[in-house]
């Protein structure tokens, strides 16, 4: 098979999209936001459980393909605890990941496990199905609106 | 790993598909060290060395703006524009030239009905019907002028199988019913619909029928008297012609009653401050500088596909159609859309393990092009309640062979993720 192929699916993404951490709606949510990608119909429901500016909880429901749907649950994983800034920073750092602006070696460092996603990279129509959850996230947290769309 | 046993054997007087793959250059190429296996002619075909000399042959020696100028050069260039026109009432068997309106594509030709037709004829509480198999641009200019209008826009359903239920369509064919606008051939299902009913149906109420051809004109011959639909639209890349141009048919009388769709150069007779006097069909259809080129182009399209006997052009695609559908049919886990009776060269299908995005993107690393999403037809997907499907369609270029890249490229998503 294609490295750039086994590159995308690598074993971690393949392992969030069958069994999505943190895949449950979230009664006492601070934020909750919905990210719809209309051109191939990924759609995610992200939930937030902010207090005195730190992720308590987060969690996402919904459908897409296997890399949102990865992406969502490798987000939510990474984001409890963080404070408010350390989320947005960690946002900007995975943009710049899967858009080839951030260098894989720096990734890891700055990203850990998240930096599987490298292999986005190489495949520029799927960059939005990776931010997807990332965006809507990023929209809870400034609690600014209800739906994203990434087209 | 073709299975011989799936391979109809080829008949007599059948398509040389091979000398036919050398008229299109672009299937020669490779990408990413793969032959490419192009399934995406529902999208768009291809294009033949015919048409890409005829349109760059016309630039090269006879261009020049066309219907104003005295010198041999624009006589040129509106001949050859006319001489498009004259090749398409042909082919379609219109009755007369003026019946043929130069429009950028399908989406354009359905605008340009609703807007004057549907403008004129529309009021409040009167129906638009069309069907639950429409692209979008067969729904959303409707949707605007019932809006505008405060009528109501109904849809015949479909069955399990991706066929309209003529019963159902016979109960919304009442007084207030303005206007019936169908896919001829549906992109997202592959559907051929029963336009000859469907239209006789709407007239025995005088009610008119426009057919949405975008799917047609490359796989089956129209005959708009032989139908007698009152509009049919049509666009060139879907045929084998280049983009940017394609084709309202109208009845005459019809189109001569309707108020012009865009005002500009060209549409007009006379134009003074106070009164402008509009030009005679088709030309009042057709304001500022038409896509002369893409003209000349759907002539050599036309020109192509006459080449080919009809009969051949259909027996292979449905061909290709039943050896795909079995071959893919024994995937595990995957599922049909779209398995009406009726059908043209088109698959609709999902995996109950893979995404179609995640689909399409596998399947592009082994060279094949097929198409992931909701086709344009979102009430489509809903009605088969799934997000999207991946769609592979064929053309008079395609062969057991890319049939078989797909099917490989397929076990190769199983690998992945079953
Ligand atoms: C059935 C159908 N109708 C309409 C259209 C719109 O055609 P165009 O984009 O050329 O205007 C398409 C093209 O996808 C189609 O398949």
């Amino acid at each position: 098979m294609m490295d750039e192929l086994r590159d995308l699916y690598q074993q971690v993404i393949l392992d969030h999209q069958k069994a999505p951490r943190n895949f449950r709606k979230m009664e006492n949510a601070t934020a909750s936001v919905e990210g719809y990608n209309p051109l191939c119909g990924d759609h995610y429901t992200i939930y937030l459980l902010v207090e005195d500016d730190v992720v308590r909880d987060v969690s996402f429901e919904g459908t897409g393909c296997a890399i949102s749907k990865a992406s969502a649950s490798m987000m939510t994983a990474a984001l409890k605890g963080k404070t408010r800034a350390e989320a947005e920073s960690l946002f900007e750092k995975f943009h710049d990941l899967v858009t080839g602006k951030l260098e894989v070696e720096q990734a890891a460092g700055e990203l850990g496990k998240l930096a599987v996603f490298a292999g986005v990279q190489e495949f520029p129509m799927r960059v939005k199905c990776a931010i997807l959850p990332w965006h809507s996230m990023h929209s809870a947290l400034e609690g600014d609106k209800t739906v994203v769309s990434t087209e | 790993m073709s299975d011989p046993q799936f391979i109809p054997p080829p008949v007599a007087g059948a398509l040389d598909v091979e000398s036919i793959r050398r008229d299109f250059p672009i299937l020669a190429q490779s990408f990413r060290g793969k032959r490419l296996a192009y399934l995406d002619s529902a999208a768009s075909t291809q294009k033949p060395l015919r048409v890409i000399e005829a349109i760059s042959g016309f630039y090269t020696s006879r261009y020049a703006n066309i219907h104003r100028g005295a010198y041999t050069l624009s006589e040129l260039a509106t001949d050859a524009y006319e001489e498009a026109r004259r090749k398409t009432r042909e082919f379609i068997n219109a009755e007369d030239e003026r019946e043929i309106i130069f429009v950028r594509g399908t989406t354009e030709a359905v605008n340009l009905v609703a807007q004057t037709f549907g403008r004129m004829e529309i009021g409040t509480g009167d129906a638009v019907v069309i069907s639950a198999m429409e692209h979008h641009s067969n729904i959303v200019p409707w949707q605007m002028i019932c809006e505008e209008k405060g009528a109501v826009l109904k849809v015949i359903p479909m069955n399990d199988r991706g066929e309209l239920l003529l019963d159902e369509y016979e109960k919304l064919l009442t007084d207030s019913t303005r206007i019936v606008a169908i896919a001829h051939i549906s992109n997202a299902l592959g559907t051929i619909n029963p336009v000859r009913d469907i239209i006789e149906l709407a007239h025995r109420k005088g009610i008119p029928v426009l057919l949405d051809g975008a799917q047609t004109l490359a796989h089956l011959p129209v005959d708009v008297r032989d139908l007698d639909c009152d509009f049919y639209a049509f666009s060139a890349h879907k045929m084998y012609g280049p983009t940017g141009i394609g084709v309202l048919y109208g009845k005459r009388k019809l189109l001569e009653a309707m108020p012009p769709y865009q005002g500009g150069g060209d549409m007009i007779r006379s134009v003074t401050f106070e009164k402008t006097i509009y030009n005679d069909l088709p030309y009042k259809f057709e304001a500022g500088t038409p896509h002369i080129a893409g003209g000349v182009g759907l002539a050599a399209a036309i020109d192509y596909l006459s080449s080919f006997s009809r009969d051949a052009i259909i027996a292979h695609e449905n061909r290709l159609l039943d050896y795909a559908t079995r071959a893919l049919l024994e995937i595990p886990g995957l599922r049909l859309v779209g398995t009406a009776r009726d059908k043209a060269g088109v698959i609709s299908f999902v995996i109950d393990y893979a995404h179609p995005h995640d689909i399409a993107t596998i399947l592009d690393t082994e060279g094949v092009a097929v198409r992931s999403g909701h086709h344009c037809a979102q009430p489509v997907m809903q009605r088969f309640n799934v997000p999207a499907t991946t769609r592979a369609s064929f053309g008079i270029y395609n062969t057991v062979e890319d049939v078989d890249q797909l099917v490989n490229a397929l076990q190769k998503v199983r690998e992945i993720f079953a």
